[in-house]
């Protein structure tokens, strides 16, 4: 008896981690009823395991600093770049161009300006977006006697050879936020990634909206690997759910295109029952776009901008912000320092990735920070907050 | 086959005349009668009510491009212009509603400088307006870029947004008439107003043949940069609209240039001037708003939008050269 009830629990186990691995591939008619199309080509399934299983992993470092702790951590021995301080970091940064680098960048000084003792001078140069700029940057950050060097790619496969030309010259690299195809840094520092963060707001949507409702999917643009990852965890888990995709859209994180794309949803369906965004810098243009018309506001997820927060605590919002917390900006510099210092490090160093709920609201919403501001910068300890911020 | 039926078709429309607002106005109404088979709520007061306030930017810019083109001139600019108007409003009000009119007022003046500084490059230097433009529009997007380092701060106020987002409650058989198609009908009667003036005579005959005109006493100078004063300020009310409904953003105006010459052109004005109807130009932009809901009833997806605009303007430039050079 106890036999028969271990192997049905296998098999249903067994099913349950089977069945994403089926809508990819197998079974088209499953994914074209539910409207959410064809798997996005970006999808791995085993990254898309690993990245579920740390949303539940424990982390360890100290809990009032996310930035410090790790996931899973996998110590590596760094004792042959240890070096005497005052050291000179420098940074090749891929851009500026959004509130999320804004902010991070911020706190990236501030962690600089907290470790002053230890580190004589920081050089920062901004790629401004541009692949060819970056490689140019870092190549020019080599010649200039950097103790260290810190990147933030601005695309995977383009920046790895820069990458691999910096690691060696010697020098410790660390890498963060977007990667790169090499395993040569001594550390790449990300948080859970982009299939955890679709996943935590698809599955908040679907467990609270009506069910067999109308979900609209917005999404800022097809084909980077970010983006992509979010949406095709997401697109798992409404598949699962058999909710009623009724559109997939594209939005340019254009907060006049979002909210005309929500209006005239409205407009088509007479009511949209939930809303899923891969990144939160427009979902207070779609909540407007529902007050506008008059109609309530379905379950939904944003993101940690407290824009997003403020409006969500404000009109009572059935909402979820998973996040992609900007404290890994802090990170780096610890990271660094820590190599310097020739003690072990994690590689990777997995961040865990929190998320904004109903219970923890109030902790996250500071109204004093400007709209555009991220809760989740782990900033607050930081020398000039909040001013520097604002 | 009735071969016969086309020839006299110009007969019984003696109106139908290159630049005449009929055209226009007959596929505005298939366009309408198409949208309330599919979709007959549409058209009922509180949604078309909502429809006519969010396109009121696209018909003002369009009206502010229709003075630049019909005087023979382009304006590539506008959308860099509200992009820039946008992000100068939240970053100066920074969410403090006593700013709201000071900045209001600054963004016209803005707008005006801008098209001032449009005309003068234009008329004095003799550079043609599409490299003009087309430089204004860089430098715009490069100096918004500069000074906000790359992404918007600051916060619009709830007195500045209004204007873009709230509406007249409760107006008999209206319904929520919202204030964006308020401001626009009374700059739309403005607009008519000032072309049927000496004004607008003069701007027409500037662009029809500004050699001519030059020659009968009229500074074309002063009135394609006047003009071109009118498209920035113009591109300041609709930048005030627009960052009112939708907040501040780094695309407010992505494409808007675009989106304002397809409506032009729609509207039956001629490419190079001298042509059209400032109405024809609003009927234009208010066609291009509802040919896309129209796409949108239909499912069809929001990517075809620019393939679709571009259509336009291929055909509606194809159609009007062919009607000029039968004239």
């Amino acid at each position: 008896m106890a036999a028969l009830a271990a192997v049905t629990l296998l098999s249903v186990a067994a099913c349950a981690t089977d069945e994403p691995a089926a809508s990819p591939s197998g079974s088209a008619s499953a994914a074209t009823g539910s409207g959410t199309g064809d798997q996005s080509k970006f999808f791995v399934q085993a990254d898309y395991d690993a990245e579920l299983a740390l949303l539940d992993a424990a982390p360890t470092g100290p809990a009032d600093k996310p930035w410090e702790q790790v996931l899973n951590p996998t110590m590596v021995d760094t004792a042959k770049f240890k070096k005497n301080g005052p050291h000179k970091i420098c940074f090749s940064n891929a851009a500026l161009n959004n509130p999320w680098r804004q902010v991070g960048f911020k706190t990236m000084q501030a962690e600089v300006e907290a470790q002053k003792s230890r580190i004589k001078e920081f050089v920062h140069v901004d790629a401004e977006g541009k692949d060819q700029k970056q490689i140019a940057d870092i190549n020019d950050l080599l010649g200039k006697g950097c103790d260290a060097l810190i990147v933030s790619p601005n695309t995977t496969a383009t920046l790895t050879p820069a990458v691999e030309a910096a690691c060696k010259a010697g020098l410790p690299v660390v890498v963060f936020d977007r990667g790169v195809n090499t395993k040569c840094p001594v550390t790449f520092i990300n948080p859970i990634g982009g299939y955890g963060f679709g996943h935590v707001g698809a599955e908040f949507v679907s467990q609270k909206m009506k069910p067999g409702g109308k979900v609209l999917a917005l999404r800022i643009l097809p084909g980077v690997d970010v983006l992509e990852t979010r949406w095709s965890a997401a697109k798992v888990a409404f598949d699962k759910a058999k909710v009623d995709v009724v559109g997939v859209e594209f939005t340019d994180g254009d907060p006049a295109k979002t909210k005309k794309i929500v209006d005239d949803y409205i407009q088509r369906y007479g009511t949209i029952d939930g809303v899923w965004m891969d990144a939160g810098a427009t979902a207070v243009a779609a909540v407007e776009a529902f007050q506008d018309a008059g109609k309530p506001v379905p379950p939904m997820n944003g993101e940690d901008q407290l824009d997003f927060l403020k409006i969500w605590k404000d009109k009572n919002l059935t909402a979820i912000a998973p996040t992609y917390p900007t404290y890994q900006w802090r990170t780096p510099i610890l990271a660094v320092l820590q190599i310097l210092d020739g003690k072990q490090v994690s590689s990777p160093w997995k961040l865990p990735q929190p998320t904004v709920t109903q219970d923890n609201l109030d902790k996250y919403l500071d109204p004093s920070m400007p709209p555009l501001h991220y809760a989740m910068c782990g900033c607050t300890d930081l020398p000039g907050y909040p001013q520097r911020w604002k | 086959m009735q071969t016969v039926q086309p020839r006299s078709l110009p007969l019984r429309l003696p109106r139908v005349r290159p630049g005449g607002v009929l055209p226009i106005l007959a596929i505005l109404a298939v366009l309408v009668v198409l949208v309330g088979i599919r979709q007959p709520d549409f058209l009922a007061p509180p949604s078309l009510m909502s429809f006519l306030g969010r396109s009121a930017p696209i018909i003002l810019l369009a009206a502010g491009q229709y003075f630049v083109i019909v005087s023979g001139e382009f304006d590539l600019s506008v959308g860099s212009l509200v992009t820039a108007q946008v992000v100068v409003a939240a970053r100066l009000i920074d969410s403090d509603p006593a700013r709201t009119w000071p900045v209001v007022l600054l963004l016209l003046a803005f707008g005006a400088l801008v098209g001032l500084v449009n005309g003068l490059v234009t008329t004095r230097l003799r550079v043609p307006s599409f490299i003009t433009t087309l430089g204004m529009f860089l430098i715009l997007v490069g100096a918004v870029y500069l000074w906000s380092d790359g992404a918007p701060k600051g916060g619009l106020s709830e007195e500045f947004r209004r204007f873009g987002r709230r509406a007249f409650e409760d107006v008999p058989l209206l319904g929520r008439v919202p204030y964006a198609l308020v401001v626009l009908v009374v700059l739309a009667v403005a607009a008519v107003l000032l072309m049927r003036s000496d004004f607008g005579r003069t701007l027409v005959a500037v662009g029809d043949n500004p050699r001519t005109a030059e020659l009968s006493g009229v500074r074309v100078w002063r009135t394609r940069t006047f003009a071109f004063i009118l498209s920035g300020l113009a591109a300041a009310v609709a930048a005030i609209l627009l960052g009112g409904y939708s907040g501040v953003s780094f695309q407010a105006g992505n494409g808007l240039e675009f989106g304002a010459i397809t409506a032009v052109v729609l509207g039956g004005v001629a490419l190079g001037g001298g042509r059209g109807a400032v109405v024809g130009a609003m009927l234009g932009a208010l066609t291009l708003e509802l040919l896309f809901a129209l796409m949108n009833f239909y499912g069809v997806s929001g990517a075809l939008r620019s393939t679709v605009q571009g259509a336009i303007i291929l055909l509606a430039v194809a159609v009007s050269a062919t009607r000029s050079s039968s004239r």
